[in-house]
């Protein structure tokens, strides 16, 4: 059992987003914002009552911030480059960001890829599904 | 009776045999084998990938895809850990024990060839089942009102998440996580808006793309980046002439094919069992039976095809309670519905009589894809190995890709890429915290129409609970929850701290030993 402290405070904003609905439409969050609640107990509980043991971390061993940054900015780089600049950046930003998230990626290696995919995913989705998306276009800012 | 099954599977294959649905059939069942190799993508990550490239498709041809993406993945799961020793899918965990020996004494294309032809003894049984069974099922269900399938899907959402893997209380707790998931946005009957915190984006909900991307795509990208070492495959070269089986070992493996079928068929009757549960089992049934149990794990192939046809009779099965009830029995089957409401067709027992083109194809589409399997993957086999080496470190880059591009097409709006990347820190972080997040999927797809029944139930009855209990079958089904919830407390009190499913395991194969 890893769940604690962070279960709590997981739980506890949906149960006041709960209470706060009025009656009619709000009986279903509230009620389930309660059994939410108790099962948060009920998860909690058990990890209390048995001392806390060794250091329970929830984060992994290996902890790989720069490629969690990595894989969580490359869609962020996709809606910026897709706002502004059309499917073919928006791709290439998008796959090159995720890729340096790797170790052992060069910049090269991730360059060649993102090329790849830019050409593959232009040529599927823009021409052949038909995605309403600008291959490359400059819209400002 | 039997006559009327046989007309309206007649009718199926018609539907099927359309040269466009064939098609669609042939695309979903190679690409999903194809990603289904792919060490660390999942029959699960690969469904959500496709899902926006099947909204341009007519439903049929999309939900023929769809299936037939799901049983190709779970196949080539299947080749992953036989010759790599990695299953990417739980159900194939056992595979490993016996197939991955057999691969390092040579035997690995044998392990494959009757692995094919396991799966398809065992999908056969499946849909079979499926032809009869479901037809009876929704005579019975046409007279549910709106308690009975409140209680139904009741029933559904605890077994689905207290019988899946980690502990009950966790999924739970993650099935009402997605129960309020499905909150999010415009209330049906009275059009207030909730949970949206003013984002007019938020007012019809939350994307179940982008929420099915978030969980399984990008908090498992999260999860193994920098982690998958690279893969082993010294022993995992295969050649086409490697897969016969010779007659001592075909001989040696129908009796265990025909055993794990019957196993899974079983399982799949039990709402909530999946094949994960189902493979385990009928792992631990062979050795039991088996005169030799010694030998298991040393590379016997009675361990390889047990499993494999249990696993496939079970995933067919399953389709039983989803297509005539709207019940999923896993989030695998959870997505396929909601692949189905997208297309705007409403699941449940009437999808039988105002779909038959739906419903039959897929069944017929079922064999199809089978046999289809079984072509393809003689010859290409050298080639799935080959996919077996593409490194993680060009694998998920592109899936990145194919999330973003896929979120964003569902609907034009790139705000739901925003929420596929909240939901995908959300997501890690209750990986990281042992909660699974597949109950989530469970919950966000049922959700709404369970408030929906419960409300109405509650409107016809005048507000008294007690018509849960008053209606028969409805007191049926709650009967069958409070027994559920009885045995996992009790379990729970006599077992100790370990959760139950690892228990149900270690006992079934202590009880095998």
């Amino acid at each position: 059992m890893i769940a604690f402290g962070l279960v709590m405070s997981l739980k506890g904003p949906t149960y006041r987003m709960g209470t706060l609905m009025h009656m009619g439409p709000g009986f279903m969050p509230t009620a389930l914002g309660v059994i939410l609640i108790c099962l948060g107990i009920a998860i909690i509980a058990p990890a209390l009552l048995l001392e806390p043991g060794e250091d329970e971390d929830i984060l992994p061993e290996h902890r790989e911030w720069f490629a969690w940054g990595c894989i969580l900015a490359s869609p962020v780089a996709f809606i910026l480059f897709g706002s502004y600049g059309g499917l073919a950046p928006a791709t290439f930003s998008c796959v090159f960001v995720a890729a340096m998230g790797d170790r052992t990626m060069t910049y090269r290696q991730a360059t060649i890829l993102s090329a790849v995919i830019t050409v593959f995913g232009v040529g599927l989705f823009h021409y052949l599904l038909q995605v309403p998306m600008p291959v490359l276009e400059w819209r400002g800012l | 009776m039997i006559e009327t099954a046989l007309t309206d599977l007649w009718y199926g294959f018609g539907v099927a045999l359309e040269p466009h649905n064939i098609m669609w059939c042939f695309i979903g069942v190679l690409v999903g084998n194809m990603v289904g190799v792919l060490p660390g993508m999942g029959p699960l990550a690969t469904i959500s990938i496709l899902l926006p490239l099947t909204f341009g498709i007519k439903p049929v041809g999309a939900i023929l895809m769809l299936a037939g993406v799901m049983y190709g993945a779970q196949y080539g799961g299947a080749i992953c850990s036989i010759l790599l020793n990695l299953p990417c899918h739980p159900p194939h965990a056992v595979t490993c024990l016996d197939g991955f020996p057999m691969t390092k004494q040579g035997k690995g294309g044998v392990a494959l060839g009757l692995t094919v032809f396991a799966s398809f003894v065992g999908a056969s049984w499946g849909i079979t089942e499926m032809i009869f069974l479901a037809p009876v099922l929704v005579e019975v269900a046409l007279q549910f009102g709106p308690a009975e399938i409140c209680s139904l899907m009741l029933l559904g959402l605890l077994a689905g998440s207290t019988l899946a893997r980690g502990s009950p209380i966790k999924g739970v707790a993650m099935t009402v996580l997605g129960l309020m998931l499905g909150i999010v946005g415009t209330d049906l009957e009275t059009g207030a808006e909730r949970f949206t915190f003013g984002m007019t984006h938020l007012d019809d909900g939350i994307e179940l793309i982008a929420l099915a991307l978030g969980l399984f795509g990008i908090a498992e990208f999260m999860n193994s980046v920098n982690q998958v070492s690279i893969v082993n495959a010294k022993y995992a070269k295969v050649r086409l002439r490697d897969m016969r089986p010779s007659k001592k070992d075909f001989k040696r493996s129908i009796a265990p094919m025909f055993r794990g079928t019957i196993v899974g068929s079983l399982c799949a009757l039990i709402p909530g069992t999946g094949p994960t549960i189902a493979s385990f089992v009928a792992y631990a049934t062979e050795k039991k039976i088996s005169k030799h149990p010694d030998k298991f794990g040393t590379g016997l192939i009675e361990g390889v095809v047990c499993p494999e046809a249990s696993t496939h009779s079970s995933v067919q099965g399953d389709f039983i309670p989803t297509m005539s009830l709207g019940i999923p029995g896993d989030a695998v089957m959870a997505l396929l519905l909601g692949a189905l409401m997208i297309q705007g067709i409403v699941p449940g027992p009437q999808l039988i009589k105002e779909h038959p083109d739906i419903f039959w194809g897929l069944v017929a589409s079922f064999w199809i894809g089978n046999i289809l399997l079984v072509l393809l993957n003689v010859p290409l086999i050298g080639i799935w190995v080959k996919l077996l080496t593409i490194p993680y470190k060009y694998l998920y880059p592109s899936a990145m890709f194919f999330v973003c591009i896929g979120v964003y097409a569902a609907n034009n709006d790139m705000f739901q890429v925003a929420e596929t990347v909240v939901i995908g820190i959300l997501g890690y972080t209750l990986l990281r915290l042992g909660f699974h997040p597949a109950p989530i999927l469970l919950g966000f797809v049922l959700g709404p129409r369970f408030e929906e029944n419960f409300r109405r139930a509650m409107l016809i009855s005048r507000g008294d609970i007690l018509v849960f209990i008053e209606r028969p079958i409805s007191a049926v089904f709650i009967a069958l929850c409070v027994i559920l919830i009885g045995t996992q407390v009790y379990v729970r009190l006599r077992g100790g701290k370990r959760p139950i499913p690892a228990d149900v395991f270690e006992s079934s194969l202590e009880s095998a030993e």
